[in-house]
């Protein structure tokens, strides 16, 4: 909690040379690049880039045919999803992956899942350790609730809620898990220009006060050329630029990445 | 308590709210102060811990420079560490200035430059900008305190204080000079300045109340003698801090009663929190009562077939014996028994749903409240009165008493004060509440009191035969027609806003012959009567138009001329001629404020030909008007317009002069 983002730290994860392949469809061609402990790193590039596949392979959903993904010192070339959860990567999707008929605390408690420990017999008797664990987390739960504003909406049903609402949701219950790395897919999709603010001053606080290493997926240039400390472009699978900011938005490649080239 | 048999300090004793802070550390030591929900929970403060917190702050800012007379700005939601602060401050001698929270910063640079503020007390990051913002601007302002860490990280100028950080060196402080804290707070004494209360001011610029301690406490004792609070009182303090009212019920009443006040979770949970609470003691303005009454009718709607029946069954029943039943007048016995079945089947949960299971007493003002919603709350055993006041008299001018509730009115005057009517028919009070002066505004103050004490209150009004006070309209407004009867247009206009079909209504007449009105009907509640009755129409326009609503806002008008011609004095106010607009009154168009009050001279002046046509004998006539689109686009429409005569009544037979 003390970290904060004015002291980027070492390589949490690196990426070496992933090539991933959907039979003969080339997502992702000899990609490496690295993440470091506290930084925001955006993921961009056009469509059918591969940022998203990209977040899949860090968080194992996919399995990269070559290439090899280090992290917090461990390499490995393949990881299930659940794996990755339980050392410390979190996530939230493009398209919004939440439980619609339950409530945005019940929601948020899921994401405590791997923490708790006691078994569902415990859980169902509710005395004893497992009356204690639940206030444990409830209460993990509710300085969520409050870091995100969400307090007014707490007991309801997530499926009510308009979208930029249960964007933040997912983000809670990604933050609920207390992830050494969050990814975010596309965090900003859809959301009108008041929301995308918000969601954005959420982001840097939560960089800023839990120290959490970010990586996301970003189209809105304003957002990310706002809010990263690095960003990665990719294009057809390959990454073409790698620096901050400024420096990617000077770069050739990336413009006609972007803007096409006339040959 | 104390004090005398109604329950007042005596004084020289507990004159200062940091001596009631004190007294009550050791009367109700153990009985919680106040309280704020936060991570979902409700965390509370003794009267003890309350003045240990209040004291190690009051000794911190002492340590920060903060020295008597200084003026302290508070700023942010209903926080207890910002309740604390006015308690602080006035400990060593300062005087609390709380601040709309809602302002934007050049707003608050007004009262902070007015009022020579030195220290400020902000909730939140977002406050505390604000108020680096002014202090940028070479004002007096000097330090800042913040009671919010969040964001706060990267703040690093040596003019701003986390609250913890203010506390633990007053800790500090308190050590190293013993028995300051208990020589400081004696020094204080009823007549020292409270708080200085800005006014939002409608108009010009916000004027500083300086209230007393003498002003507040004697007004405050008065109110829960009237209303018999006691120490076991529950209060949800979310209406502006800066506002005299959260002064009074939230602050002051609980300091002397031993009440414990909380605070929401934020301002969003209000309606949430209320629920979970229960509060014994409830203050609202109108606007609140109708948007929960609202609420309850659309859920109705959609409830079941059974439900819908039975709560309509039960309405009426409370239509027509609840208030009476809540007044304690004879109601027959089967009515009774009825009324008992429903208060289990329906006002019973219908009060737990709305938060007010618990409610003995909930109050309304600010503006005037409509009969049915009025009606509504008291019919299902909702103790709402009105009460009518003022920042100028530390709140109470009169109150309803128990039991002597007409909804027209607003009670008789308040313990211990006095209202005559000027000869202008403005309302005029004098009490021990009266203000000391508006700050550094020996002009303002001048207008509004005179030397002996009257305070002028800009309302026009008149005293009932029961003795109750009626407030008829701003005094300003109110005309006279050409055969010399009094013209209240607000009044009347109110009384038509009340109807759900009609959403403005603006009155003329005065030096004219007769009461006109243009209306504005709503076009959700017509809609949605059209929409039923398979009306078609394209546009707002077509809607006024069309002959059946224009029957209807007939009816309407001359409901509100019956009822007008029951009181002797308003009779000729009745509305002889109207006309339904062609399109919404609009803020884009300059015809309403901001804040949605019709501006009635602009309205005059833009729709002449119009006016001019309900003062002849036309029954139509053709009008062209520009108006602005929502996209910021200008544009003309024209319309055909019908105009209607209404019946009116014979004034009721003259009853004895009132006066």
């Amino acid at each position: 909690m003390s970290e904060t983002r004015d002291r980027i730290g070492d390589t949490l994860l690196a990426v070496e040379n992933v090539s991933l392949a959907f039979g003969g469809v080339r997502a992702l061609s000899e990609v490496s690049f690295e993440i470091r402990e506290h930084e925001i790193l955006a993921i961009i590039g056009p469509n059918g880039a591969g940022k998203s596949s990209m977040l899949n392979v860090i968080n194992g959903f996919y399995h990269p045919q070559d290439g090899a993904i280090t992290y917090k010192g461990n390499k490995r070339k393949q990881m299930r999803p659940h794996h990755a959860a339980a050392t410390g990567i979190a996530r939230t999707f493009q398209n919004i992956a939440l439980f619609k008929g339950m409530s945005t605390l019940d929601n948020i408690m899921t994401g405590r899942l791997l923490k708790m420990h006691r078994n569902f017999l415990w859980q169902a008797l509710y005395w004893g350790p497992a009356l204690r664990e639940e206030m444990e987390h409830r209460e993990a739960a509710e300085r969520i609730i409050d870091f995100l504003e969400i307090q007014s909406i707490r007991k309801t049903p997530v499926g009510r809620l308009p979208y930029g609402l249960q964007k933040r949701v997912e983000l809670g219950r990604a933050l609920a898990a207390e992830p050494d790395l969050l990814l975010l897919d596309e965090p900003m999709a859809g959301m009108n220009v008041e929301e995308k603010e918000d969601m954005c001053r959420f982001i840097l606080d939560v960089s800023d006060e839990f120290g959490t290493t970010i990586a996301l997926i970003e189209h809105d240039m304003g957002v990310v050329m706002d809010i990263s400390d690095r960003v990665i472009v990719l294009d057809y699978g390959r990454k073409i630029a790698d620096g901050t900011p400024d420096e990617v938005r000077g770069n050739p490649a990336v413009i006609d990445a972007y803007l096409g080239v006339s040959h | 308590m104390s004090g005398d048999a109604q329950g007042r300090p005596a004084p020289g004793s507990l004159d200062t709210f940091p001596k009631l802070c004190a007294d009550q550390a050791v009367k109700n030591g153990n009985r919680p102060a106040i309280r704020e929900k936060d991570f979902g929970i409700w965390q509370s403060w003794t009267w003890a811990q309350v003045a240990a917190e209040v004291r190690a702050l009051a000794c911190g800012l002492a340590a920060l420079g903060l020295k008597r007379g200084d003026k302290i700005a508070i700023v942010g939601d209903n926080r207890p560490r910002l309740y604390w602060t006015m308690t602080a401050a006035q400990a060593i001698g300062a005087i609390p200035v709380p601040l709309y929270q809602d302002s934007v910063a050049k707003e608050m640079a007004f009262v902070i430059d007015h009022a020579e503020v030195r220290f400020a007390m902000a909730e939140d990051q977002e406050q505390v900008d604000k108020m680096i913002e002014i202090r940028s601007h070479d004002g007096k302002l000097d330090q800042i305190i913040y009671d919010n860490i969040r964001g706060m990280r990267h703040y690093s100028h040596d003019f701003l204080h986390s609250f913890a950080d203010v506390q633990a060196a007053g800790r500090d402080y308190d050590a190293a000079h013993p028995g300051f804290y208990e020589v400081e707070v004696a020094k204080g004494a009823g007549a020292d300045t409270a708080i200085i209360l800005y006014t939002s001011g409608t108009t010009g610029q916000p004027k500083g109340v300086v209230l007393s301690f003498d002003n507040l406490i004697r007004t405050a004792a008065n109110g829960i003698a009237f209303d018999h609070l006691r120490r076991d009182e529950e209060v949800l303090a979310y209406l502006p801090m800066a506002w005299v009212g959260d002064h009074l019920f939230s602050f002051s009443q609980s300091y002397i009663a031993g009440f414990c006040v909380s605070c929401p979770e934020s301002s969003d949970t209000v309606m949430h929190d209320l629920r979970e609470l229960g509060p014994t003691y409830f203050f609202a303005p109108p606007r609140i009562f109708e948007n929960i009454l609202t609420t309850v009718m659309i859920r109705m709607e959609d409830a079941g077939w059974v439900k819908r029946r039975m709560f309509h069954y039960f309405m009426d029943l409370a239509k027509r014996c609840g208030g009476d039943i809540l007044d304690g007048k004879p109601v027959p016995l089967a009515d009774r028994l009825r009324y008992a079945l429903g208060n289990i089947l329906t006002y019973g949960p219908l009060r737990n749903t709305l938060g007010f299971s618990r409610v003995r007493l909930a109050y309304t003002a600010g503006e005037a409240i409509g009969p049915e919603i009025f009606g509504f709350y008291r019919s299902i055993g909702v103790n709402l009165k009105q009460l009518y006041g003022s920042t100028e008299a530390s709140v109470y001018i009169t109150m309803q008493p128990d039991g002597e509730i007409l909804p027209d009115t607003v009670g008789r005057p308040a313990p211990e004060v006095e209202i005559k009517i000027a000869d202008s028919g403005e309302v005029m009070f004098r009490s021990p509440g009266v203000f000391v002066e508006y700050y550094k505004s020996a002009e303002a103050t001048a207008a509004t009191k005179t030397a002996d004490g009257w305070v002028h209150t800009g309302d026009a009004g008149y005293i009932t035969e029961q003795g109750h006070l009626k407030i008829i309209d701003r005094a300003k407004d109110v005309g006279h027609l050409n055969n010399g009867a009094l013209l209240a247009p607000k009044y009347v206009e109110n009384k038509l806003k009340f109807f759900p079909e009609i959403k403005e209504a603006v009155a003329y007449g005065h030096q004219r012959d007769y009461c006109a009105v243009f209306i504005n009907i709503d076009l959700a509640a017509v809609g949605s009567w059209a929409e039923r009755n398979n009306i078609a129409y394209a546009s707002y326009q077509e809607l006024a138009a069309h002959p059946k609503v224009l029957a209807t806002i007939k009816e309407r008008i001359e409901a509100v001329n019956r009822d007008l011609s029951e009181d002797p004095k308003l009779a000729g106010s009745q509305i002889q001629r109207f006309l339904v607009l062609h399109k919404e009154l609009d803020a884009d168009d300059g015809e309403l404020t901001r804040t949605r009050k019709v501006r009635r001279s602009f309205v005059a002046d833009k729709y002449k030909p119009l006016v001019e046509a309900l003062y002849s004998t036309l029954d139509h006539t053709h009008i062209e008007t520009e108006m602005t689109f929502e996209d910021g686009r200008q544009g003309v429409i024209a319309a055909d317009l019908q105009i209607l005569s209404a019946e009116t009544y014979s004034a009721a037979p003259p009853l004895k002069a009132a006066s």
